[in-house]
C-alpha cells in the first residue's frame, strides 16, 4: 500500500553514488555550509554597518571578509570554563546537541539538476527521500534539545528561562511553518524536494501561495530567534539567553548552530518557494541553457543570499517585540489563518480536478464568502462586547480606588497624581461652566 | 536503504565536527582558577541560589509543549494527504475538512479557556 502512495515520486537517479562521490557531496555541503556561515556573519556586520551609517569590519583580509574566520579562532583559544554548578555532561554535550542536526537538514536541499562529476552522472543534491521536508522539520525539532538542555543545565536562571523562551518560541513557530508545507505538497503533489523543485517549472510557489509564503517568512524568522523574534537572547532582560554561561568553542557551536539553521530555512525558502535552482524568468527565457549544467547552482546560491540578506535587512529594521505579542502572532494569527488558507487552496484543487462547472464554482465561493462574513460579523461583535466589558472593569476599579485606595489590600497611589491621567479625567467630568460666567470666577483667581 | 546512506555519511561528520570543537575547547584554552568566574553569572550580584537539575519554571512552556504534540501530530496527518491529493479527490476533501474542524474545536477550546493567553 504504501508504494502505491508514493508512486508519484521518481527517486531513481538517487541512491546510485558511488561511495566517493558520496563523500565528495558531504564535504561539499559542510564547506558550503561553513563558508556560507563565515561569509553570513561578515555580510550582516557589514550591511548592518552600511545601514547605521559606519564602516563594519574591514581589517581582516579583503573587505575584512576574514573577520568570521578571526572570531572563530579567537574563540577558539579562550578558557574553556564550567561553571560549578551545572550538570556537567549534559552542559558539555548541549552545544554538540544543537550544532549536529543543523548541518544534516541540507542533505536533501537540491543545489542543480543531473550532471557528470567524474564521468558519474548525478544530481547536485546529496541525497532525495520520499518525506524530504519532514527529515528537515525532524533536524530543527531535534535542535531544540540542544537549547533546551543547555538552558537547564547551566544551574543559572537566566539561561533556563532563556532555554525554555527559546525552546517555546521555536516549537510554536515550527507548527505555523509546518503547515504552510501542506499547500506546497497539495501542488506538488510530493514532499521530496527535486519532485517539489520540479513542480515549479513553470511557476515559483511564491507566487501561487503568496499567502503560504508570507506566512513561511514570518515563520522563518521565529524559528531561528532572530530579530524581531531574538526573545531567548533578549539582552535587556536575560542576559544572552540560554548561551549565557558557555565560552571558547562551546559558545562558538551555538553560533554556529544558529546560523546553520538561518542557512537552511534559506534554503527551504529558495526549494519550495522560489523555483530551486531554477532561473528566474526572465534568464530563462533569454538564455535557454541556463537551466543545464552546474549554472543552475548559481542560480541557487543567488536566490539564497537574496533570502539571507533580507534576515539582517529584518534585523537592521526592526525592534523586538514582546514575547506575549510573539506567541501570540504564532499562535492566534499564523496558525488559524494558515489552516483556513488550507482549506481554500485544497477546495478550490479539487473542484479543478473534478473539472467543476461555473456555476459549481460560484456557488462554492459564494458560499465561503457569505461564510467568511458571518464569521467576521460574529468575530466583531464579540469583540465589541469584550471591549465595553473592558472599559466597565477599568471604570469600576477606578471608582472603587478613587473612593478608597487601600481597597483590594494593597495601598495604592493617590489617583489624583497627574500621571495616571486622572487630571485630565477630573477636568473632564467636572461641571463645565455656566455660560456667560468669566474665567475668572472659574479659576477663582 | 541507498537514500538514507549518504544522510548518516553527513550526520557522522557534523558529529564528528561536534566533537572535535568540544576537544579543542577543552585542550587549546588556558585554564586560570578564580573562584568568582565559576559562579553563574548574574550581572555581578550573588548568585540566586539554584536547586540541582534546574530552577522551578512557569507551567506554561509546559503547556505549550503539549499543545506543540496536539497540533504537530495534526499536521503530520495531513501531509500524506496533500501529496496524494489528486487522488483522492472530493472525498479526501471532504474528509479532511471534516478532521480540521475535529481539531479546531480543540482549538477553540483552548483559545476560550484562556491556554494560548500570556502575561
Amino acid at each position: 500500500m504504501s508504494t502505491h502512495v508514493l508512486a508519484a515520486e521518481d527517486l531513481s537517479g538517487f541512491g546510485t553514488d558511488p561511495w566517493w562521490l558520496i563523500v565528495i557531496k558531504v564535504l561539499f555541503i559542510f564547506v558550503f555550509l561553513v563558508l556560507s556561515v563565515l561569509l553570513t556573519m561578515w555580510a550582516e556586520r557589514r550591511i548592518l554597518g552600511r545601514m547605521q551609517l559606519r564602516l563594519g569590519p574591514n581589517r581582516h583580509g579583503p573587505f575584512g571578509l576574514l573577520q568570521g574566520l578571526a572570531d572563530g579562532l579567537k574563540l577558539g583559544v579562550k578558557e574553556d570554563l564550567v561553571p560549578k554548578n551545572v550538570d556537567k555532561w549534559v552542559y558539555i554535550l548541549a552545544p554538540a546537541a544543537a550544532s549536529a542536526p543543523a548541518f544534516i537538514s541540507f542533505a536533501i536541499m537540491p543545489f542543480g539538476p543531473q550532471v557528470s562529476i567524474f564521468g558519474h552522472q548525478t544530481h547536485l543534491q546529496l541525497t532525495d527521500l520520499p518525506v524530504a521536508v519532514l527529515l528537515v522539520l525532524a533536524m530543527a525539532s531535534m535542535g531544540v534539545y540542544g537549547f533546551v538542555l543547555a538552558g537547564w543545565a547551566s544551574g543559572s536562571p537566566f539561561a533556563l528561562l532563556g532555554g525554555l523562551r527559546s525552546s517555546a518560541q521555536v516549537i510554536s513557530y515550527e507548527i505555523a511553518m509546518a503547515l504552510t508545507f501542506v499547500a506546497v505538497f497539495l501542488y506538488a503533489g510530493t514532499l521530496s524536494t527535486s519532485g517539489i523543485v520540479d513542480a515549479q517549472e513553470r511557476l515559483w510557489f511564491a507566487v501561487v501561495l503568496i499567502p503560504s509564503f508570507l506566512i513561511y517568512m514570518v515563520t522563518m524568522v521565529g524559528e531561528t530567534n532572530r530579530i524581531p523574534f531574538d526573545l531567548p537572547e533578549g539582552e535587556g532582560e536575560l542576559v544572552g539567553g540560554y548561551h549565557t554561561e558557555y565560552s571558547s568553542m562551546k559558545f562558538a557551536m551555538f553560533f554556529l548552530a544558529e546560523y546553520v539553521n538561518m542557512s537552511t530555512v534559506c534554503g527551504l525558502s529558495v526549494t519550495l518557494f522560489l523555483g530551486g535552482w531554477r532561473a528566474p524568468a526572465p534568464i530563462s527565457t533569454i538564455w535557454p541553457d541556463a537551466n543545464t549544467g552546474w549554472w543552475p547552482m548559481l542560480w541557487f546560491i543567488a536566490k539564497f543570499a537574496m533570502v539571507m540578506f533580507i534576515f539582517i535587512w529584518l534585523r537592521a529594521a526592526m525592534p523586538r517585540v514582546r514575547y506575549d505579542q510573539l506567541m501570540k502572532l504564532g499562535w492566534k494569527v499564523l496558525i488559524p489563518v494558515s489552516i483556513v488558507w488550507i482549506i481554500v487552496v485544497a477546495t478550490m484543487r479539487a473542484l479543478r480536478n473534478a473539472e467543476a462547472t461555473t456555476t459549481t464554482w460560484l456557488v462554492v465561493v459564494g458560499a465561503g464568502l457569505a461564510a467568511a462574513l458571518v464569521a467576521l460579523y460574529l468575530w466583531d461583535r464579540a469583540a465589541e462586547k469584550r471591549r465595553e466589558a473592558k472599559e466597565t472593569a477599568k471604570e469600576q476599579e477606578f471608582a472603587t480606588l478613587k473612593a478608597k485606595p487601600t481597597a483590594g489590600g494593597f495601598p495604592v497611589p493617590p489617583l489624583r497624581a497627574a500621571h495616571y491621567g486622572s487630571a485630565v479625567r477630573d477636568a473632564l467630568e467636572a461641571p463645565r461652566p455656566e455660560r456667560g460666567t468669566s474665567a475668572k470666577e472659574v479659576t477663582g483667581a | 536503504m541507498e537514500l538514507y546512506v549518504p544522510i548518516l555519511v553527513l550526520a557522522a561528520l557534523s558529529a564528528g565536527f561536534a566533537a572535535v570543537n568540544l576537544l579543542i575547547a577543552a585542550v587549546a584554552g588556558p585554564k586560570r582558577y578564580n573562584r568568582a568566574k565559576l559562579e553563574a553569572y548574574e550581572c555581578g550580584i550573588e548568585p540566586t541560589p539554584q536547586p540541582v537539575g534546574g530552577g522551578r519554571f512557569p507551567i506554561k512552556y509546559y503547556l505549550t509543549a503539549m499543545l506543540f504534540i496536539v497540533f504537530d501530530i495534526e499536521i503530520i496527518f495531513l501531509y500524506p494527504w496533500a501529496a496524494s491529493f489528486d487522488r483522492l479527490g472530493i472525498f479526501g476533501l471532504v474528509e479532511m475538512v471534516l478532521f480540521i474542524v475535529t481539531v479546531l474545536v480543540a482549538y477553540v477550546y483552548i483559545w476560550r479557556r484562556g491556554g494560548l493567553e500570556w502575561d
